[in-house]
């Protein structure tokens, strides 16, 4: 039996000027992290490359993240630009085991951007932060001119106490014999963001998962404490990308099985359509975890107790190997690898 | 789900699998090509190869439309794209298709106005709303996707949509399967034959690969069951000592076709007397171009095109791979130098290309599946 593991981390360096795969949470936005960021920054803290970094503060973990959002369009079903930029860095925090503290709002807005839509960007924010139970504290807005900017960006960042039950969380803290679970159906988030393109002249019935996990993540903590190893939030480049994250990082193999995987059939069938791989495509509110495989049934039932995960589901395993690879079981009864995204997930074209 | 689920079934593919095995002759080896893209895309992403015996391999065809484009025709494209006014669109799987210098990717961030398109008739649209730009579809594939790119020529000259033009790049799929077979050094024993293309061309146009050639064809679905049972249905052919044509798609497939789709092919567009295919060299009458009567829609009439034949990179070996004469991590350059973000060769480009399928899917024998056939970087 020969195989043709790759080595760990293994990233080409970016050449030319920055393209859109740079952004799209794959193997060139780590490229381009790896080349140019954590090169030019190199720190212990920035060096692990989580959700968030954590600062020890007289004597207590603090977490701290920051994130930009982006989306198009601003308004889709189930959410918009301002709840994702609320729910998007309380998940960073929670995804580091911290209940949020405080958020700052930064505005980039473009001259001509209708003062309603601003106002509904912002009352989502405010919403979202009551859900989650956080206060936005700071902010800044800058306006550029018309052309410069599409529509309205907004930066938010975080502070948020780590528990002290989650002090060894880590992406590289996977061990062989974990299970690995996921909160709920996957790829809600972006194949609704897609849809609300209208591009595609497909209609669905799909909403944004959007939706802090705070909760979600202390009622795990409450469940098995530190026999939680890791925590990812699922963002862009999906489960398959920050499920090859954690390999490289722990280096073990994740196997996971297809069939287990829970996807929603409306979800299901526009990847189906379109030649996309739901493991690919993004959620705003689900959580990866990977927990010591004597305690998932404790961890399981806990996020199937709480409102956010009643489709929690354990969708795979660690194992000592492949290093670094992640594996899936097909239902069809082979299995394959399931590699880190390339680019954007673009469908085929026959 | 209905329609998918049916076509995944676990207990069906066992029993295929079994039929196969026992059409094997003792002591032969088969070799099987699919030729279209989408099948290699089935095979490596449901893990096909672990149900079929040993003696059975498949080798993957030129079948993926973005896979036998030369360098030379993406070079010409960009060219296009960097002349004022213009807005080049362009399906997804093209923009990382790399030219002698660079992909539409690069052109886009180096300035060129360069839009994803889901289908041509999005690029009509968008000529319509700007009719400041002149908008240049780059056309290509098979005669799946040719129909299309006819009808929305109809809309356009119908609706004198002066600003919209189409980059023709459609390829025909009897000739570079006759060339493959002429090539001195393949021994392909019979083909699954792509569905998609045969939608519209029907299953009549592969009888000399049967007739002539003696290869059993059969025009085959998309699912991992029907793959398997295409394969179970040439290895019968070749138990039985028969080369036909026969059709495993007949829920979609008929025997002659869609004539509507051929009439507006034929409407459109005409042969090229010669066409260059990326790693299996020139190929006579393999290509459609625009009829003369569009010639104010062809953007090879309308712009300054360089019209540079780009040799393939000397690493890379996309045309032995597209020949079936090696699998794709025997190319020297498979997963070194080539991979899927940083692309030598086109068949590592699209998801349907050999080399992308398998570096995606396949690049592990994983301990518990079936002893699998040696898997060496070289």
């Amino acid at each position: 039996m020969t195989s043709q593991a790759r080595s760990p981390a293994k990233v080409g360096t970016p050449s030319g000027p920055i393209t859109l795969s740079h952004g799209s949470g794959g193997k060139a936005t780590h490229a381009l992290i790896e080349s140019v960021f954590l090169k030019a920054f190199h720190n212990p803290l920035l060096a692990p490359l989580g959700d968030g970094a954590v600062v020890n503060v007289a004597g207590r973990d603090l977490a701290f993240t920051t994130d930009s959002f982006v989306v198009s369009p601003i308004f889709f079903p189930g959410g918009s630009l301002g709840d994702l930029a609320v729910n998007g860095t309380v998940n960073d925090l929670a995804a580091c085991g911290a209940q949020p503290l405080a958020l700052s709002a930064g505005f980039v807005i473009e001259e001509g951007f209708p003062l309603t839509d601003l106002t509904r960007v912002v009352s989502d924010m405010a919403g979202a932060a009551r859900r989650a139970r956080v206060h936005v504290v700071t902010g800044d807005t800058k306006v550029v001119e018309r052309g410069k900017g599409d529509g309205c960006y907004v930066n938010t960042s975080g502070i948020g106490l780590v528990d002290e039950r989650a002090s060894g969380l880590s992406g590289a803290a996977a061990l062989p014999g974990d299970k690995v679970m996921v909160s709920g159906p996957i790829g809600d988030h972006g194949t609704a963001v897609l849809l609300a393109r209208g591009q595609l002249g497909i209609s669905a019935d799909i909403v944004s998962d959007t939706a802090p996990l705070n909760g979600l993540v202390a009622a795990l903590l409450d469940a098995v404490g530190p026999h939680l190893h890791v925590l990812r939030d699922a963002t862009r480049g999906g489960v398959a990308t920050v499920l090859n994250e954690v390999a490289v990082a722990s280096g073990v193999g994740v196997v996971l099985d297809e069939e287990a995987v829970p996807v929603r059939p409306e979800v299901f069938g526009v990847c189906e359509m379109l030649g996309i791989d739901p493991l690919y495509v993004a959620c705003e509110g689900r959580m990866v975890a990977v927990v010591d495989g004597d305690h998932v049934a404790d961890a399981l039932a806990a996020m199937r107790a709480h409102p956010l995960g009643p489709e929690s589901a354990v969708i795979g395993e660690v194992r000592a190997q492949p290093e670094g690879l992640v594996l899936e079981d097909t239902g069809f009864g082979g299995s394959r690898v399931v590699d880190m995204l390339v680019g954007d997930p673009l469908p085929r074209i026959c | 789900m209905r329609f998918v689920t049916e076509y995944r079934d676990r207990a069906k593919a066992t029993a295929l699998a079994g039929a196969i095995a026992e059409l094997c002759a003792p002591g032969r080896h088969y070799k099987l090509m699919e030729v279209c893209g989408g099948h290699t895309h089935t095979i490596y992403k449901h893990g096909l190869e672990h149900y079929l015996p040993e003696a059975v391999e498949l080798v993957h065809g030129p079948g993926c439309p973005v896979c036998v484009i030369p360098m030379g025709r993406v070079d010409d494209a960009i060219s296009i794209a960097h002349q004022p006014g213009v807005t080049l669109a362009s399906f997804g799987d093209m923009l990382r298709v790399p030219g002698g210098k660079g992909s539409f990717l690069d052109a886009k961030a180096a300035g060129a106005d360069v839009r994803l398109v889901y289908s041509p008739m999005d690029a009509l649209k968008l000529a319509v709303d700007e009719p400041r730009r002149q908008v240049v579809f780059v056309a290509i594939g098979f005669e799946t996707t040719a129909p299309s790119t006819a009808l929305t020529l109809l809309r356009a000259q119908a609706g004198g949509v002066a600003n919209f033009s189409v980059f023709c790049n459609h390829v025909t799929i009897i000739p570079p399967l006759k060339a493959i077979l002429d090539a001195k050094d393949v021994d392909i024993d019979g083909f699954i034959g792509p569905g998609h293309v045969s939608t519209v061309i029907g299953c009549r146009p592969y009888l000399p690969i049967a007739k002539e050639y003696g290869k059993p064809l059969v025009v085959s679905g998309f699912e991992p069951l029907d793959v398997l049972q295409s394969v179970y249905m040439v290895m019968r052919q070749l138990a039985q000592h028969r080369a036909e044509v026969e059709n495993q798609y007949g829920r979609v497939v008929n025997w002659e076709g869609n004539r509507k789709a051929l009439a507006v092919i034929d409407e459109t567009m005409e042969l090229r007397p010669h066409f260059e295919w990326r790693g299996l060299g020139s190929i006579p009458s393999s290509a459609l171009k625009l009829r003369p009567h569009l010639s104010c829609h062809d953007a090879e009439e309308r712009f300054e095109v360089p019209g540079v034949r780009v040799a393939d990179p000397r690493a890379c070996q996309c045309g032995q791979v597209l020949r079936g004469q090696i699998r794709p991590w025997e190319c020297r350059v498979f997963g070194k130098a080539c991979t899927p973000e940083k692309p030598i060769g086109t068949c590592m480009v699209s998801s349907e290309g050999a080399c992308a399928a398998y570096y995606n899917f396949g690049r592990l024998t994983v301990p518990h599946s079936r002893p699998a056939r040696p898997v060496t970087a070289k």
